[in-house]
């Protein structure tokens, strides 16, 4: 680390996805090396490449699907290691699209494109029953990984209409750029997964945006940052300046004067290597539809702007109660605990109190309390967060996880 | 017959197939003679369910692994849960083959020492071939196709006692019979013939 120039090199890993584009930005505009460090790039192809990189120390720090550390640090990952994530890398980037059939079918009970989560599963329902009725294979769902938003979203949305999970419909795991393909070919009805994907399967004609992510579930994180806990320990200083150089990089994500720039950078061999068209489609979320609940100015993505990059506990927590609601681990009082203190706050607020930051007072919220924009505590200026929380109105507060867990009527039998 | 007596079934999973060529035939060295080789990526999961495997040896890059991994977990066929690495304990060895470009998945139960040489023979394969590809490589830019041919026509006239005249003919029939270009015959065989008389440290 100790170099002669007294620069810090860095590896980052990250998923060609257009919510990497906070990493590639600190890496290539110039907010790393003004932070004296050296941030390399390693592109990756699954997120078991990720995982297993970061455990035995091949990278330092990654883009790293936000329930992933959680998952980690609960022991469900093959190789032991105790990951931090002190920034979340943006909200929302998500999309759910379905295949021209699916869509054609879904379209006759009702569903007009708006994005209207609760109506869209609904539909799904009719679909399913009768798909079933006239003895036709179960739909089939893309998803990027068991421990990911995109199956928690999907799943949510599934549940919201009685629909059970890998008993109703079949989930796969598929690599994200390999979807649109799959849709095409017939091996998935429909996906969930980062863009720009769902756009690009709109844009090949192989699909349709059904809904998106801040539909299901507003100003939710989709990626966040990870590294292990003893890294950050051992490096305090260096993750500083990091964590400085990744916040004024999605400052300049947000920028929309930095439109052009920003596709470009996506679009680059070495980074995503897809037609700048269609990331300049997703970014302006051109396919989704219109999103009556909040519909433009919101974006499809945002970086920075309403705490955006603060990683809420409150989201870690929200994520265990759904790898719980799944089956995916056992609920244990002791690990409320661990699942809250993934989600590092603490080292945010150190690392940003020397820049002109407005961050948020507090370390959790309850999701779906602001039903408006609402001004809240903040260190400086003035912070308006919201609206936040889910389709269905449904509440959650961390401070009452096992009533949550227990108030879904769909949720996977108890081992 | 208990498992620890019965062959174990080895899934070699790899769209590299000069790799999986130089994998297998190091397994069968080994005495492993089930073993399954999956070079094209359709109907992937269907494939590795029906195989029923106990080791699955996948290189590390191949970017099916999330869906490999989530699949071995759902997956009623797979009767025997499958873990990641031989031994997440011997931090040692899961860094050599996350080094070497080695993925490895083991159903649950079987005893380490059966599965560990495996584990090293795919690690020390990896790695040779990566060596012999750098190699290959700087081959590549040092040589024209007409040098990287007239060096695996020396090959054939050393190992097999042939003319210059003879050596050419067999580049050239290989070739044909694969269509495939005399030079990418030639590579492959400059390749294949470093892993195989090189210094053989495996």
């Amino acid at each position: 680390m100790n170099n002669p120039s007294s620069k810090m090199t860095i590896t980052a890993g990250f998923i060609p996805l257009i919510d990497s584009a906070v990493v590639l930005a600190a890496a290539t505009q110039g907010f790393a090396a003004e932070e004296s460090i050296d941030l390399q790039l390693v592109r990756e192809t699954s997120w078991a490449n990720i995982r297993d990189k970061i455990a035995v120390g091949h990278m330092d720090v990654a883009q790293m699907l936000a329930p992933m550390p959680i998952a980690s640090n609960l022991g469900l990952a093959p190789l032991p290691a105790r990951l931090v994530a002190p920034m979340a890398l943006g909200t929302g980037g998500n999309t759910i699209a379905i295949s021209r059939e699916l869509n054609a079918a879904v379209s006759q009970h009702g569903v007009v494109r708006d994005g209207d989560a609760a109506r869209l599963a609904e539909a799904f329902k009719k679909v399913i029953n009768e798909r079933a009725e006239r003895g036709e294979r179960r739909l089939v769902f893309g998803i990027v990984h068991p421990h990911s938003s995109h199956h928690y979203e999907l799943a949510y949305l599934l549940g919201h209409a009685g629909i059970r999970p890998d008993v109703d419909v079949q989930l796969v795991v598929v690599p994200p750029a390999l979807m649109p393909d799959a849709l095409r070919a017939g091996q998935i009805d429909g996906f969930s997964a980062g863009e720009p994907w769902g756009t690009a399967a709109a844009m090949q004609g192989t699909g349709v945006i059904a809904t998106t992510k801040s539909a299901i579930w507003r100003s939710s994180p989709e990626k966040v940052l990870g590294l292990r806990a003893d890294w950050a320990e051992a490096n305090a200083e260096g993750l500083g300046k990091l964590l400085r150089a990744l916040y004024r990089a999605a400052l300049w994500c947000d920028e929309v004067d930095n439109r052009d720039a920003l596709v470009s950078m996506l679009a680059a061999p070495q980074h995503l290597n897809i037609d700048a068209q269609v990331i300049k489609a997703a970014l302006d979320g051109e396919h989704a539809p219109a999103v009556a609940a909040h519909s433009r100015p919101q974006r499809i993505f945002r970086f920075a702007a309403s705490a955006s990059s603060f990683p809420w506990q409150s989201h870690a927590l929200w994520f265990y109660s759904q790898m719980i609601r799944w089956q995916q681990v056992q609920f244990r009082e002791e690990d409320i605990e661990i699942v809250r203190r993934t989600y590092r706050p603490d080292i945010y607020r150190a690392a940003l109190a020397q820049l002109d930051a407005t961050i948020p007072s507090a370390n959790a919220k309850i999701e779906g309390a602001l039903s408006v924009p609402t001004p809240v505590g903040a260190t400086r200026g003035q912070l308006v967060l919201g609206p936040d929380g889910f389709f269905d109105g449904r509440i959650f507060d961390p401070d009452k996880l096992v009533e949550y867990c227990d108030s879904f009527a769909v949720r996977a039998p108890k081992a | 017959m208990t498992m620890q007596e019965r062959p174990l079934r080895i899934l070699v999973i790899d769209p590299n197939r000069i790799r999986v060529s130089i994998i297998e035939e190091g397994l069968r060295e080994a005495g492993h003679d089930d073993v399954v080789i999956i070079s094209d990526m359709g109907q992937l999961m269907r494939r590795v369910v029906d195989a029923e495997p106990d080791v699955i040896i996948m290189d590390l890059e191949n970017p099916n692994r999330d869906m490999l991994e989530h699949a071995l977990q759902v997956s009623r066929a797979a009767r025997r849960p499958i873990a990641m690495f031989v031994d997440t304990t011997d931090a040692a060895a899961t860094e050599a083959a996350i080094d070497a470009g080695v993925s490895a998945y083991v159903v649950d139960g079987l005893r380490k020492d059966r599965v560990k040489p495996i584990l090293d023979m795919a690690i020390k394969r990896f790695n040779a071939i990566e060596r012999m590809r750098a190699e290959v490589e700087a081959v590549k830019t040092e040589l024209s196709e007409r040098k990287m041919i007239d060096r695996a026509k020396g090959i054939l006239m050393r190992s097999r006692g042939l003319s210059e005249e003879q050596a050419y003919q067999l580049l050239r029939k290989t070739a044909m019979n694969q269509s495939r270009k005399i030079a990418q015959v030639a590579e492959s065989l400059i390749l294949a013939a470093g892993l195989l008389e090189g210094d053989r440290e495996w």
